[in-house]
């Protein structure tokens, strides 16, 4: 509409309803992204996954247009299927990261892919990692990251309790916190949470949480 | 025929495409690979050159997966299978995203097929010097055993070879494969007589021998055997060496007490 001024219409195509959580603990990646899909004013779905397992050891939350999101993890997730085919080799989380933002920054000169991901993996020598990459193209290694309108609510939560090599219990309390803060502060009813996890055992589901 | 030989898209008076007859002859040129098709179990092998003293025999790869769940064996150009095998693992990628299922084994050969067949029907190209063995699993279990040629046919066996002295080991497939009469006779019964082995009896075991029983009619010498296997949801297995020296050394003890 004409009275939302263009810089905030484009800012606000970043953030989405998704939330979705992403922090390093230990020796593990964690995600917790809610399962909801809304269409204005009506929840089309309320069990939806959107966690996809790129291989073995690696997974991407998806948040922003919801067929944006899955087309552009289905394009990153098939090639890196394919390099895995042609060399034998399994792309490291920091090679798969910069491939995919590669792609989102491409694809950003002739249109947006309006997806906002995190990818979290697990590598032998580098353990856990988790990246955060934006539908304009940006990309950042982060300990906790998380996407869409949650970040306003979340991230100061982080920022005070959040400290590096956490067990999955103090992981998992921390994140509850964020949730039952959303439950509290954000307009939209997400009330399901669907959680996963990436050690040196591969890409897992948790129970889903719930508040 | 010196006029008909040149460009591919020429037919011979006689109906013949020289160009795709000749890169059948490179095929026969190349190393000898076979596939052969057992019951929960396909098994692949390829005659490996002795590799040059300075060269690493690892980076020669003959045998390759596409995907999963689809193996390949090539013979003929090894470069120009190269580039065919990355095509094909591109498709694979391809019709997954587009599809979300894997796809069948059958509908590989026969991309591959028209794509080799796509070749000869061109201008300015020339066709694949290769033919290859596609093998793997359809989503409900069957293994399966497409061969496809510089022509572009392609067609499903139980067994196959391919390259150098191919003729060879097809004839000897065609004396040994379980369930086929040994005995010219077609009227005779399949039974314990006339058959090498029956196939409820063809398990792993002897289709991995009955594989390096076959490559060793036409190697130097066994140690330029290589021997790989596949079954449903595992990945492509290759056989170490010294599993395949015993399997060796038990078909020639086996060969001295039949003499």
């Amino acid at each position: 509409s004409n009275d939302i001024p263009g810089w905030y219409q484009r800012r606000v195509r970043g953030l989405s309803m998704d939330s979705a959580i992403g922090f390093v603990g230990g020796d593990y990646v964690v995600f917790i992204t809610d399962s909801t899909q809304a269409r204005s004013i009506l929840k089309l779905e309320s069990d939806v996954d959107k966690i996809l397992q790129v291989d073995s050891h690696k997974m991407f939350s998806l948040s922003g247009d919801c067929g944006d999101r899955e087309n552009f993890a289905n394009y990153i997730q098939k090639n890196i299927h394919l390099y895995h085919y042609r060399t034998g080799l399994t792309l490291s989380t920091k090679a798969a990261a910069h491939f995919a933002r590669g792609e989102l920054a491409q694809a950003l000169r002739q249109r947006t892919y309006e997806a906002n991901v995190l990818l979290a993996g697990y590598d032998k020598d580098e353990g856990p990692s988790l990246y955060y990459l934006d539908y304009l193209g940006s990309m950042h290694k982060m300990p906790f990251a998380v996407q869409g309108y949650a970040s306003n609510l979340t991230l100061s939560i982080f920022d005070r309790y959040y400290h590096p090599g956490m067990s999955l219990e103090e992981g998992m309390f921390l994140a509850k916190q964020c949730i039952e803060q959303l439950k509290r502060r954000f307009l939209i009813n997400q009330p399901d949470f669907v959680v996963k996890i990436v050690d040196k055992d591969g890409v897992r589901t948790l129970p889903s949480l719930t508040v | 025929m010196a006029r008909y030989d040149r460009a591919i898209i020429v037919f011979s008076p006689d109906g013949h495409l020289f160009q795709v007859e000749y890169a059948l002859e490179a095929v026969n040129k190349g190393t000898t690979a076979i596939g052969i098709r057992g019951k929960e179990i396909i098994v692949l092998g390829v005659e490996k050159k002795s590799a040059a003293k300075l060269q690493d025999p690892r980076t020669i790869k003959k045998i390759v997966m596409l995907d999963d769940h689809i193996c390949l064996a090539f013979a003929g150009l090894t470069a120009d299978g190269r580039v065919l095998i990355n095509r094909a693992r591109i498709e694979c990628q391809s019709y997954k995203l587009t599809v979300e299922d894997s796809a069948s084994v059958e509908y590989m050969a026969r991309w591959i097929g028209m794509r080799q067949q796509k070749y000869t029907q061109s201008g300015g190209v020339r066709p694949y010097g290769i033919s290859t063995l596609i093998v793997g699993f359809d989503m409900d279990g069957t293994p399966r055993l497409f061969q496809t040629d510089p022509t572009g046919i392609y067609s499903e066996w139980v067994a196959n070879a391919i390259g150098r002295n191919s003729k060879t080991v097809k004839e000897f497939f065609e004396k040994r494969y379980p369930g086929i009469r040994r005995v010219k006779d077609e009227d005779a019964p399949p039974d314990e007589e006339n058959v090498e082995m029956q196939l409820s009896d063809f398990d792993d075991e002897a289709t991995i021998k009955l594989a390096i029983r076959a490559l060793l009619e036409v190697v130097e010498s066994s140690k330029n055997i290589e021997i790989a296997y596949l079954k449903k949801d595992q990945p492509l297995k290759f056989m170490e060496k010294e599993e395949i020296a015993t399997i060796v050394a038990s078909i020639e003890s086996e060969k001295k007490k039949d003499e």
